[in-house]
């Protein structure tokens, strides 16, 4: 299994579709994100293959190549469970968001090269090995999203797009301070698997920790650094959405566990009693604040604030189970909030509203978006059987394992928030697709088209395939997720 | 050894059936939908019977005792070495019990609702959604795992949901679907936090396991969970006490009960079978289940479950005489009959005669899914001729509906305790029990078995005598025809000869036979309670009159606080609405828009603000920039001739 | 009669130069600006030929620098010249306060 070819395909896709016109784009588009996902597969599957046949180096399929000697940067790619998982993942979500745009009619061949761009930049980024192209990746899956949001966008976009660009590069200006510290405190290198041979001393770790770990928790939405989500994801065109939330955030959490946790153990230690108490706060507060959202995009946003605080709430923990946890969630929140953005924006092209308020009984004229409504909703609450419910679950049991108030208060304060997320999807779902139709134009609207029937049926059967059988998907996060806690229990 | 196949085939059958109608309902089986799934669900029902006899009389017990056995399991999801979520069948008694029960039921109601739904559309779906239930409910019952009963316990909840919501366009539906959900989650919360609290003193989650680890004194567990403990109270007993909590929450334990009646607004027959016979009895199931834990761990929880038990029953005895939807009264009916239950498995110890209290809950549990599945079903077939749910809109109907009329009856003489009907054994059992171990409740439990017999024969007074009804529409269907009539009559069989099994020689707290027999010196007190309830509710609502107005305006403050359910809807309205809405909610809302947001906000403005100054700098005035260039020069020729010299 | 010294040749050269950077600071007009900068440039001038005298009278290189000053004086001069023309043609007026164009 050649890893470069997880870059060179979104590569070629959007050169190609850079250099073909009209009708053609979208397909270019489509089949490379089928390609993406095949490949992603396969990548799945050798990794199991491997894994299975006795390999247990910590990062499989390495290449390495120095491409500048003077300071030592060199493209070095590899992967365990987790960049797996997560290439997987990014996959799924570019395909659904490359279907969902099939409409898209403004400047077609832009829009798709940004957003193959955009899932060149995650694959890159979740297979590097070496921080400073971990990072070249991280900024090339930023410019993307200030352009589709400034100019695909609605309503306040360029507002929305300059926040979301200043606060992410914010974040990256803390990331590569932290980067460069790291660099001259291990050894002049920028290689991950070499630093973490390193030993470096704990007031360093200290010190350089809090830059890593908010910098890439900028990017994650964490608890206060998260005001650029709703913004951002309001205003984002529904491609867009799904890649911010889906894709994007995701590069924080990832980040924050691979860079910051898993380089800086003494530094997770100093900070995890923060970290935790941030995240506590930003489940419950952010659940709370989705409750009384009436745009249904401002509702998934700070849903995805609170769910987000899962994740960082399971690397705060710094158990095994704890941490495997957040990246289920991580997993799951991507796929989910994929889908309920792909959803709202279905509503909001036939609706041409995406308040709360004004729809109703859209049950009736549209069921089967309606019902992925329903599910995505239910994923959302935790509901068994979705893969939200198992994550979770995942992220409570490991943080019950550390056995004292504090960090007993905390699972119990994150764990309250079911009850209010109950509340918000409930209200939302029942208040958009139950009731009396309340506008008669409604009652002309046309269900989904297949493009969109595709997208929802691929994101649902990984979701549902997910909560059904978790098994395999925490079997591929756990083994890594120990290497990690490991180090920081100092084994 | 149980046969997996077959009992995998009585769980799967429903999800067959869920996902048949669900994903090809519309296209396949818009007609034969509910045909094809109450041909699934009887075969399900068939097996469970099989089942049942198989363990009771085959397999089941070796030297006079009945054990558990896992025929089969499967890790579902591990979380460390040790602790992982598996997935099995647990057989035992009780779940077997259930199993037959739950097939049972469901078959009534799925035979019933080929006739009571007719001509609804959506039909497919509904009965999906009642597969998804059976399924669910059956997944809970075999639970081998306190988390799997957490999942299906969960799925439980939402097949509820979507059922009570099935008539979606209406606005009520909507409102009570969300709270029957929101309600029960919030006890789930206190439900996982037991678990994860037990599952940390055990470290493990399998029912046995940690039932054997927990109750064995001086085990390491039991040992180390000693050590923990929050507010003065062991770990422990909050685990028992928050799990209890979620079974309250299901089982409509006061204060938890609120979301029972709103149920209501569902479909009936969905009533009579969630809201009735198994769903909301899953929490005395989850109590049944931990009970080792319960009597031998905790035994001061299970003195809190006892008076919960006990207060909900009489609450909602109380409530339910003042009620006029006939519905209504059938759902407070329902919770204060489950708060015989539940206060019976409070009165219980573990283990032989001492355990009487656990299998008369168990007892009442399969009398009163009998005679509750009845009493709402009649409701229904009364509903669908009336098409209102108001008793006053009701009258002299035992005239048209003379079947459900003698079921009805049946079901009312059951529930109110009446020798020979089922509900007589179970709740004599249940009186014996409290009346041995705990007096206060034995006498509360007195009353409210009188006030039992009162409010079922004001509804069946209310129903079937007084005032004749006026046929208005010309359309008429009677009965509703042989699928309709077949489930009652199969029920009311049910609810007049289930007292007859000899419970106690299949299920007791510790699997050994416990010899029943009927104490007719200590039945006189209850029978001749209900028999004058009976008595003053044929005085007061045989003949159309104005004596319960009377006697209604007699008692004027408690008839009106129970009338509006001692204002515990308005309780939760006020801390939801504006504690949690207009307090936390809006707050929290604001604070992000305004402080933290406007904090980021903030940043953005102070840099435009400091280059606004500074661009002043750049006037465009060539002497100006001169000016800067000398006062450079000028301080550059300071430094360089004063200071580095 | 006494010899002009160093001293008297500077102080000239110095009040020239602020001379020359006075009008340049004051004037308005680009003109008048340009000559007070011709004033600095032969105050710069004077000094190069003062101390090319009294401190190293056998060399040459202060005459040189300063014909070199007179040279990029002209050429400046003429430069000069043609952006003020220009100015002229575009704002009607040469001065300096008008030829603002280039703020913030």
């Amino acid at each position: 299994m050649n890893l470069l070819s997880l870059i060179l395909l979104p590569l070629l896709t959007a050169v190609t579709v850079l250099l073909c016109r009209g009708g053609q784009v979208k397909w270019v588009a489509f089949a490379g994100a089928v390609l993406q996902l095949a490949l992603a597969v396969a990548l799945m599957v050798a990794y199991s293959h491997q894994r299975a046949a006795g390999n247990i180096a910590q990062m499989l399929f390495q290449q390495q190549y120095l491409l500048f000697r003077g300071v030592n940067i060199g493209l070095h790619v590899g992967v365990d469970g987790i960049s797996v998982a997560m290439v997987l993942l990014t996959s799924l979500v570019s395909l659904a968001g490359v279907l969902v745009s099939w409409k898209i009619e403004k400047m077609t061949k832009e829009f798709y090269f940004l957003l193959t761009l955009l899932a060149l930049g995650a694959y890159g980024f979740f297979i590097s090995l070496n921080l400073f192209v971990l990072f070249f990746f991280l900024e090339i899956s930023v410019i993307p999203k200030y352009l589709l949001i400034g100019i695909w966008g609605t309503g306040r976009k360029e507002y929305s797009a300059n926040k979301l660009a200043l606060m992410l590069m914010g974040g990256s200006a803390l990331i590569l301070v932290g980067m460069l510290g790291l660099y001259f405190t291990a050894g002049h290198s920028f290689d991950i698997l070499s630093i973490a041979n390193m030993p470096i001393p704990a007031n360093t770790q200290h010190l350089i920790f809090p830059f890593l770990f908010v910098g890439f928790g900028v990017f994650t939405a964490m608890f206060p650094l998260h005001t650029w989500v709703p913004d951002g994801h309001s205003s984002a065109p529904t491609a867009g959405s799904m890649f911010l939330a889906g894709i994007s955030m995701k590069l924080g959490g990832y980040g924050c566990l691979r860079v910051a946790v898993y380089l800086l153990p003494e530094g997770a230690k100093q900070y995890a009693n923060i970290i935790i108490v941030l995240s506590a706060i930003a489940i419950l507060y952010g659940a709370f604040a989705t409750m009384m959202q009436k745009d249904l995009k401002y509702m998934n946003a700070y849903s995805s604030v609170s769910h987000v605080g899962f994740s960082l709430l399971g690397i705060g923990m710094l158990t095994q189970t704890a941490v495997t946890g957040a990246l289920l969630q991580m997993v799951s929140h991507g796929l989910m909030t994929a889908l309920f953005f792909a959803v709202i924006g279905m509503l909001y092209d036939r609706t041409h509203t995406r308040m709360v308020g004004e729809m109703g009984g859209l049950l009736k004229v549209l069921p089967f978006i309606s019902t992925v409504l329903f599910i995505v909703g239910f994923c959302s609450l935790g509901l068994p059987g979705l893969s939200g419910f198992v994550a979770e679950m995942t992220v409570f049991v490991g943080a019950w394992q550390t056995d004292d108030i504090f960090h007993r208060a905390a699972t119990i304060a994150a764990a309250a928030s079911i009850v209010v997320t109950a509340v918000y999807i409930l209200r939302a779902v029942a208040q958009t697709t139950m009731g009396p139709v309340k506008n008669e134009q409604f009652l002309h609207l046309k269900d989904a088209a297949w493009y969109e029937r595709l997208a929802a049926m691929l994101l649902v059967a990984a979701i549902v395939g997910i909560g059904m059988a978790p098994g395999w998907l925490a079997d591929l996060l756990r083994p890594a997720a120990e290497i990690i806690t490991n180090r920081i229990a100092g084994k | 050894m149980p046969n997996v196949t077959i009992i995998a085939l009585i769980v799967l059958l429903p999800l067959a059936a869920f996902l048949l109608l669900g994903l090809f309902g519309k296209s396949l089986f818009n007609k034969g939908g509910g045909i094809v799934a109450t041909m699934m669900m009887l075969v399900s029902a068939v097996l469970a019977l099989y089942t049942a006899y198989q363990y009771f009389f085959v397999y089941g017990s070796t030297g006079g005792v009945y054990h558990q056995c896992i025929p089969w399991q499967i890790t579902w999801l591990q979380f460390y070495n040790g602790l992982s979520i598996n997935i099995g069948f647990l057989v035992d008694p009780i779940s077997v019990i259930m199993l037959v029960v739950v097939t049972f039921i469901s078959l009534m109601v799925h035979i019933y609702s080929l006739g009571y739904m007719k001509g609804e559309g959506r039909l497919p779906v509904y009965f999906a959604f009642l597969g998804l239930f059976t399924f669910s409910m059956l997944g809970l019952v075999l639970a081998s795992n306190i988390f799997q009963t957490y999942i299906f316990w969960e799925l439980v909840g939402v097949s509820s949901f979507l059922l009570i919501g099935f008539y979606y366009n209406r606005p009520s539906a909507v409102a009570a679907c969300k709270k029957a959900f929101i309600v029960t989650r919030f006890a789930d919360l206190g439900f996982l936090i037991g678990i994860l609290i037990f599952s940390f003193c055990a470290n493990t989650l399998d029912f046995s396991t940690l039932i054997q680890r927990l109750t064995a004194t001086g085990s390491n567990e039991v040992k180390t969970a000693a050590t923990y403990s929050f507010m003065g109270i062991s770990a422990l007993s909050w685990g028992a006490v928050l799990v209890f909590i979620g079974g309250a929450g299901k089982s409509a334990m006061f204060p938890l009960h609120i979301w029972l009646p709103d149920a209501m607004e569902g479909p009936t027959p969905v009533s009579a079978l969630i809201h009735a016979a198994t769903m909301v009895v899953a929490g005395v199931y989850l109590v049944a289940r931990l009970f080792p834990v319960f009597a031998i761990a905790t035994p001061g929880v299970l003195q809190i479950v006892g008076w919960v038990g006990a207060v909900s029953a009489i609450i909602a005895a109380v409530i339910a005489c003042t009620q006029t939807d006939i519905k209504r009264v059938l759902a407070y009916s329902t919770m204060s009959q489950i708060g015989f239950m539940m206060f019976a498995l409070g009165v219980s110890n573990y283990g032989g005669e001492q355990g009487l209290g656990y299998t008369a809950a168990m007892f009442h549990l399969f009398t009163h899914a009998m005679f509750k599945a009845l009493l709402f079903l009649g409701a229904g077939s009364v509903i669908h001729y009336v098409h209102n749910n108001d008793m006053a809109a009701m009258g002299g109907l035992r005239k048209q509906l003379p079947i459900t009329h003698i079921t009805f009856l049946i079901a009312c003489l059951a529930i109110a305790g009446i020798p020979p009907f089922a509900g007589f054994f179970s709740k004599e059992e249940i009186l014996l029990a409290a009346y041995q171990h705990n007096t206060a409740i034995y006498y509360i439990a007195l009353v409210t078995s009188g006030l039992t017999a009162f409010y079922m024969f004001r509804l069946y007074f209310s129903i079937f005598w007084g005032k004749p009804y006026e046929n208005h529409s010309a359309h008429r269907h009677g009965e509703g025809g042989f699928v309709m009539v077949l489930p009652l009559v199969l029920l009311a069989v049910g609810a007049a000869a289930a007292g007859f099994i000899p419970f106690g020689h299949f299920v007791t707290s510790d699997g050994s036979r416990l010899e029943s027999s009927v104490h007719v010196q200590f039945s006189l007190l209850p029978v001749g309670l209900a028999l004058a309830g009976i008595f003053i509710a044929t005085w007061m609502y045989k003949t159309d009159s104005d004596r319960p107005a009377r006697v209604a305006a007699s008692i004027g403050g408690l008839y009106k606080a129970a009338y509006h359910k001692f204002y515990i809807d308005e309780v939760y309205v006020f801390i939801t609405k504006k504690i949690l809405f207009n307090g936390i909610g809006k707050l929290a809302a604001w604070f992000d828009r305004s402080i933290v947001d406007g904090l980021v906000n903030l940043t953005g403005t102070c840099t435009v603000a400091i280059s606004r100054g500074i661009k002043k700098m750049q006037s465009g005035k060539v002497q100006g920039y001169a000016l800067y260039f000398l006062a450079g020069v000028i301080v550059l020729a300071t430094l360089f001739i004063y200071v580095w010299k | 009669m006494m010899q002009p010294g160093l001293y008297h040749i500077l102080f000239i050269s110095t009040a020239l130069f602020f001379m020359g950077v006075y009008g340049f600071f004051t004037r308005r007009n680009l003109v008048t600006m340009l000559m007070s900068l011709e004033l600095v440039l032969n105050s710069v001038n004077l000094n190069f030929i003062a101390f090319n005298k009294y401190v190293w009278p056998g060399k040459m290189d202060g005459l040189f620098f300063a014909l070199f000053i007179i040279a990029i004086a002209a050429a400046e001069a003429a430069v000069a010249i043609a952006i003020i023309i220009n100015l002229y043609r575009n704002h009607k007026s040469i001065d300096v306060n008008d030829a603002e164009d280039l703020k913030y």
